[in-house]
């Protein structure tokens, strides 16, 4: 029986199958079950990095020392592994090494959507992108050929439909690649000017080559219907195609950088009329045009979100959508919120109650920027807090930044924290940093990091004490508090925020989720002393709502896990514990 | 566009086990023999937000996605989640709906109302609509958590599929401390279905 497979779960087991020795990457939606899935195989290694740029650079050590390597990360994990992957372009591999960017259209759970094919145009790398399961594992392994082949780090493109769609596999065996040998050679490895320019002219010559073998590759096929339309499509839009235009010519691209010019052309010259269906950024769309080709794009498809196969057949057939009932515009919408008993509700709630200006980053807690907490003024990337919090206070003066505070979580801290709050001390800012410390990689789903003191494997490892390196940083003034004691969060945040050097407040308490016997204490609210006030519905839990026709608060004691917030802010005592 | 593929929508809450549901029939359609794709939502909707998983299956399916207008049946796990997919509907589909409110943010935080008689209002669009206490049922198996398998009952019925087949993907997916729970509520997820279509 062939296996059901997440594209992800494919990808982990066709770089198995290769013979992957070594493995890094930070997680990301929707790139995270890549590596989590490859950490189960027996005999390989496998690292969650501190950030994607590590990750690439562990990845570049594994290959240069001849092990077939696979590096992982979603996206804007790529920004920052940008730098090690543009020179290792020009070094070239010694094992093969393949990149998985797993790209967000539509951002289910990313910050932009930008469109990662443009690093192969920009990095020249060849850029392979598999459109289900069988493709994802059976392109992984000829990614690691054509890595060794051409010298060169290959981009495996995927995007989050691919990524978390379960499509049947049929499984291979692994083969066990030897290490390939390793001699010193800086010509190749030492990007001094002096090589590097060598090596530029390499890169040169590889992507001609590269572009020949596009033109032969079974990567790229031709599946003839209809020649009044030919569709040239990749990755998951390719599945749409087929299922919204059957009888369509489809020139399927399975290789998209660089791409095949001779078989377009001669695609091209078969079909009355050229379309090109490419979600995101018309990347193929300006090549084939600057080719002198006259083919549609951009003008019948957005560069916003997500395709699907309706969309393709109103733009491209007589297809017409129903009406449909409008129902869904009659109803309240539902964002992501933060669970029931989440340690960085109180967070927010103190902070939007001081009405400080709060300079965020990313993880579950950015979810404390929507109503009702609306506890966050800024928020770009993993990391920006703390720099952004210095740039305000050097851009408004030290009296406004009594009121600024930087918000980070855990595994963000380690990730691209650090380095800012060494710029804090370095440039004597004297902003407040709160890390959010959840024992966790929580908003990608639990993943460890070096603070925790456990690997990918879950082996025991030394744990980063993020208190004694904060002070090693040079700051003093470290408290630890817990998140869910609004009144010492208070007096902790006034303390410091008063303080004209750099403070940090660890708020320390494990994430909800990863507590074996949730449920602390069973609360109700005593109707008598509830004055109806709403004042409890200001910390947004689903635990906690107010009934209109009573003018009273309920707790729903199925979701309630009794953390004892609510209390907390409640000003008549009107929740109480259930005695046992 | 038509094709013979079944599809099948689950609308849920984050957190609800909207994907195990999924992946019972998933897995109950590979058995038997037919080609299968599931689109999941895994992310930051997992936190409490809309979530949706799609399983087709058939003797060849392109699209992970279901297109609108296409699913011959939604299994909605929330009231307001059963609206908000309701366009997936195949004209003459069945849409289940669990009666079960779940307050959204913008309903907690009093900046919208929750719409109480949805459900109404989709059983007069929807001839084959179908309100059921799933969590009740489940609660009565021994564990609400096994509301989603009392949909896959349901399921199973409309569907026609035969219970061993289920059983064994049932099987396959819990974990054994569990099983017990879940396969009783897939008998009773079963046979509610025979009551209400009897009512109805
Ligand atoms: C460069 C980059 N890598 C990865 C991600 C995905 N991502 C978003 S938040 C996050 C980590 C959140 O962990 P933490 O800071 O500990 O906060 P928590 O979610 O636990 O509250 C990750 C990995 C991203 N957005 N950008």
């Amino acid at each position: 029986m062939k296996e059901l497979m997440l594209g992800n779960e494919a990808i982990a087991r066709g770089a198995y199958e290769a013979g992957v020795k070594v493995a890094a990457a930070y997680p990301g939606t929707p790139s995270t079950e890549i590596i989590s899935n490859f950490a189960k195989y027996e005999g390989v290694y496998a690292e969650w990095s501190p950030n994607e740029k590590v990750a690439m650079e562990v990845g570049i050590g594994a290959s240069i020392g001849g092990a077939r390597t696979l590096v992982a990360m979603k996206h804007v994990g790529v920004n920052v592994a940008a730098d090690p992957l543009f020179t290792f372009s020009y070094t070239g591999v010694n094992g093969g090494l393949v990149l998985v960017s797993a790209d967000d259209p539509g951002m289910h759970s990313s910050q932009n959507e930008q469109d990662n094919r443009g690093y192969g145009l920009f990095a020249k790398l060849p850029v392979i992108e598999p459109s289900d399961s069988q493709e994802a594992k059976d392109y992984t392994r000829l990614a690691f050929d054509i890595s060794e082949e051409f010298d060169t780090p290959v981009m495996l493109r995927v995007t989050t439909r691919l990524c978390h769609s379960q499509t049947l596999v049929e499984l291979g065996e692994r083969v066990e690649v030897e290490n390939k040998d390793y001699k010193k050679d800086a010509a190749k490895y030492v990007m001094l000017p002096g090589f590097a320019r060598d090596r530029h002219a390499e890169v040169e010559k590889r992507m001609l080559r590269l572009a020949d073998f596009a033109e032969k590759t079974d990567l790229n096929r031709i599946e003839w219907g209809n020649k009044d339309l030919g569709v040239i499509t990749s990755g998951v839009a390719y599945q749409y195609v087929k299922e919204a235009l059957p009888d369509a010519s489809v020139l399927k691209l399975g290789l998209v950088n660089p791409l095949p010019e001779k078989l377009i052309r001669f695609f091209a010259d078969q079909v009355k009329r050229l379309v090109v269906v490419e979600e995101l950024e018309p990347v193929i769309e300006m090549q084939v045009k600057a080719w002198g080709l006259k083919i549609e794009g951009k003008e019948l498809f957005s560069r916003l979100g997500e395709y699907s196969p309706e969309m393709i057949a109103e733009r491209l057939s007589s297809f017409k959508l129903d009406a449909g009932f409008g129902l869904e515009k009659e109803i309240p919408a539902r964002p992501p919120l933060m669970c029931p008993g989440c340690p960085h509700r109180g967070v927010f709630y103190t902070l939007n109650k001081m009405r400080l200006t709060v300079m965020g980053d990313i993880g579950c807690y950015t979810l404390g920027a929507l109503n009702p907490l609306n506890g966050m003024d800024a928020c770009i990337c993993m990391g920006a807090s703390i720099g952004t919090a210095l740039g305000m206070e050097k851009a408004r003066g030290e009296e406004f930044a009594s009121r600024v505070v930087a918000v980070i979580g855990d595994s963000t801290f380690v990730h691209s924290g650090i380095t800012s709050l060494i710029d804090v001390v370095y440039n004597q800012g004297t902003s407040t940093v709160l890390i959010l410390d959840n024992c966790t990689t929580a908003m990608t789903g639990h993943q460890d990091h070096p603070a925790t003191g456990f690997t990918v494997k879950k082996q025991p490892t030394s744990r980063l004490d993020i208190e004694a390196l904060i002070r090693a940083i040079g700051i003093n003034a470290v408290k630890v508090v817990d998140p869910l004691d609004l009144a010492q969060l208070k007096t902790a945040l006034e303390e410091e925020l008063s303080r004209r050097e750099p403070s940090v407040i660890i708020c320390r308490r494990p994430c909800a989720l990863l507590e074996k016997d949730p449920v602390r204490e069973k609360y109700y609210v005593d109707a008598e002393l509830c004055t109806g006030c709403r004042l409890c519905t200001r910390i947004g839990c689903t635990g906690i709502y107010y009934v209109e026709d009573d003018k009273k608060a309920v707790i729903n004691s199925n979701t309630c896990i009794g953390c004892g917030l609510c209390p907390q802010v409640c000003k008549f005592d009107a929740i109480k514990t259930v005695e046992v | 566009m038509q094709n013979q593929n079944k599809n099948i929508l689950i609308a849920g809450v984050g957190g609800q086990g909207t994907l195990l549901t999924s992946r019972i029939i998933a897995r109950t359609a590979v058995q038997m023999g037919y080609d299968v794709k599931v689109s999941e939502v895994h992310g930051m909707a997992q936190r409490g937000g809309s979530v949706v998983s799609q399983v087709r299956y058939g003797k060849k399916v392109y699209s992970p996605i279901i297109r609108k207008g296409d699913a011959d049946i939604i299994l909605a796990f929330e009231k307001i989640e059963a609206a908000r997919w309701l366009d997936y509907l195949k004209p003459g589909g069945t849409i289940i709906i669990n009666n079960i409110r779940v307050d959204p943010l913008p309903v907690l935080s009093g900046k919208a109302k929750y719409p109480d008689d949805i459900a109404d209002k989709i059983s007069s669009f929807v001839e084959k609509a179908f309100v059921v206490d799933a969590d009740k049922i489940a609660e009565s198996c021994g564990s609400i958590r096994a509301a989603n398998v009392v949909m896959v009952g349901i399921f199973a019925s409309v569907f026609g599929i035969p219970e061993e087949e289920v059983k064994k993907a049932i099987q396959y997916l819990v974990p054994a401390g569990f099983l017990e729970i879940n396969l009783a509520a897939f008998d009773e997820g079963k046979k509610i279905f025979i009551e209400l279509n009897r009512v109805k």
